[in-house]
């Protein structure tokens, strides 16, 4: 009996209670953020997008080789002799025209893992999180500068002065004296591999 | 009112149909603001901001573009469900609550029908619901919606007597079931409503009616019929469009007509809480209206307050505590009326 008008008075005394508690929350200010209008500084080192600053890039593949998740396609075009690419803002001299750098950023994990490697550090991740698309196809970042007539041109170029080289080698290797010219011509066939790699994929 | 309808007026047919839609034009704007006060008083008793961008300002058209998004849904009926029934189910759930309005007096000249057994017809006729109710959790042929209805058939038939015995405390004070007359009888300052009257057996009972009120309409902590966490959604699991809007609707015309019959019988209805101090057919409304949405609001603070009860508390709170106390108001008030 004692039990029974007590878990009464502890009933309607536990509402009453409850019903405070919610009564007072109703006047704290709400810990919502109202994210489109109102956006919390992200920390100095958060990684969202990708971005890559062209200019810097020398076509080293070191990020491709990181990337964990295959986002990142490149492909390079050996650059003439002749030519002046530039060198990079760490002093570096740029060898070989980057024709395609596609980042896909669908795929991207932003682990940042091809952030280290970049011996110009050129790759980067930016506080950049706001980029949905409808299309998969649109989150397809190219970065390269370079136009597809651009792109032409470097490869007939290369090819034209492929087959010079080695008309040249030829020439030299018919002459007795071609010992001295040909150390020269080797690195080119050794370098070109790696530049037609990417192109398979 | 329907005298002065007819001298407006004059095909009978005409002033029925008006007066039959009159609560109507309450209820509906009243269901779009409570269900955006209800989302913004949870929101806010959890410390969260609720719907703020629909319509501007803290997001007032949120209801709007609700019931808009309801209307244009597609109406999905189960394969297997008991078509007729389920067509039919949502519409007796909403013509019982919608009902109970008929003799609900909004003010001294505004009443759908004055007579003598008001309130006896408000019991009888919201005690349809259960019906619909049950409709709905059959036809769906669900499990989950049979079991939300059974529950809520047991539910409401149990409270159903502590409801009507703390209700009868009044009719005893009062001497009459009219809810007109009810309301006359508390005229004057606040002290003279039924609550403070013959203290304290008219206060427990208005406790044990409030607290009887949220199981008939199904609210937290009484809301196992429709126990999100058990039952995906009880008895309108399988509703969809507008019908899930009418179960939405019915639901909160409900939650006005028991908060409605709360402040006529205990909170003298129409009458201004200050004496003649803006009183009046037409303050009327305003004081009785006030005070329903005085109710339905602490209806929506218990339910952002207090966990949801299990069966056997729910039949525990019903048999064990709420029916002996409304008994022995009645007991206490008959006394009390024969010394």
């Amino acid at each position: 009996m004692k039990e029974y008008f007590g878990d009464i008075f502890r009933s309607i005394w536990t509402v009453l209670v409850g019903m405070k508690v919610t009564f007072l929350h109703l006047f704290t200010p709400a810990v919502t953020i109202q994210y489109p209008d109102v956006r919390l500084k992200l920390p100095e080192r958060a990684r969202n997008r990708l971005y890559v600053n062209m200019d810097d890039c020398i076509g080293c593949f070191q990020c491709d080789m990181a990337c964990p998740v295959d986002c990142i396609s490149i492909e390079t075009v050996k650059a003439l002799p002749t030519d002046n690419l530039g060198t990079t803002s760490t002093g570096q001299k740029k060898r070989l025209w980057v024709t395609k750098f596609d980042i896909d950023i669908a795929k991207c994990c932003y682990c940042g893992l091809c952030v280290p490697p970049c011996p110009t550090e050129c790759i980067k991740m930016t506080d950049v999180y706001e980029f949905s698309e409808y299309s998969r196809t649109n989150l397809i970042y190219n970065y390269s500068t370079m136009t597809p007539a651009e792109v032409a041109d470097a490869k007939t170029k290369l090819s034209a002065y492929d087959k010079e080289q080695a008309t040249k080698k030829a020439a030299a290797a018919t002459q007795p004296a071609a010992s001295q010219v040909s150390p020269a011509a080797k690195p080119v066939q050794a370098a070109s591999p790696s530049t037609s790699e990417p192109k398979k994929q | 009112m329907d005298q002065f309808l007819k001298s407006i007026l004059d095909n009978d047919i005409l002033v029925y149909v008006v007066v039959a839609l009159l609560p109507l034009v309450w209820i509906v704007p009243y269901a779009l603001f409570a269900v955006w006060l209800e989302r913004k008083l949870a929101a806010h008793m959890q410390d969260r901001l609720g719907p703020m961008r629909t319509g501007g300002w803290h997001g007032w058209a949120q209801s709007f573009a609700d019931i808009l998004k309801l209307m244009q849904k597609e109406d999905i009926v189960p394969a297997s469900a008991d078509k007729k029934l389920h067509y039919l189910a949502p519409y007796v759930v909403f013509i019982g609550s919608y009902a109970a309005f008929a003799a609900i007096p909004f003010s001294s000249g505004l009443i759908g029908s004055n007579i003598n057994i008001g309130l006896f017809y408000v019991i009888a006729v919201s005690a349809l619901v259960v019906v619909g109710i049950l409709m709905a959790g059959w036809s769906s042929n669900n499990k989950w919606s049979l079991l939300g209805a059974m529950r809520s058939a047991a539910q409401i038939v149990s409270y159903e007597i502590p409801t009507a015995l703390a209700l009868l405390t009044v009719v005893m004070i009062a001497g009459t079931l009219n809810l007109q007359e009810i309301n006359q009888l508390q005229t004057g300052w606040f002290w003279h409503w039924f609550v403070f009257q013959k203290f304290p057996f008219p206060f427990v009972a208005f406790i044990i009616y409030f607290v009887a009120s949220l199981a008939e309409t199904n609210r937290t902590p009484f809301d196992i019929p429709e126990a999100e966490s058990e039952l995906v959604a009880g008895y309108h699991t399988e509703y969809s469009g507008m019908k899930f809007a009418l179960f939405f609707l019915a639901e909160y015309a409900n939650m006005f007509a028991v908060s409605a019959v709360a402040s006529t019988l205990f909170l003298g209805g129409w009458n201004s809480p200050f004496g003649d101090f803006l009183g009046g057919p037409f303050w009327g409304v305003f004081w009785f209206l006030s005070k329903g949405m005085f109710f339905v609001i602490i209806q929506m603070w218990l339910r952002w307050t207090l966990p949801r009860l299990r069966v056997d508390q729910l039949m525990y709170v019903s048999w064990k505590v709420l029916t002996p106390w409304a008994f022995a108001c009645i007991v206490g008030v008959g006394f009390w009326l024969m010394m």
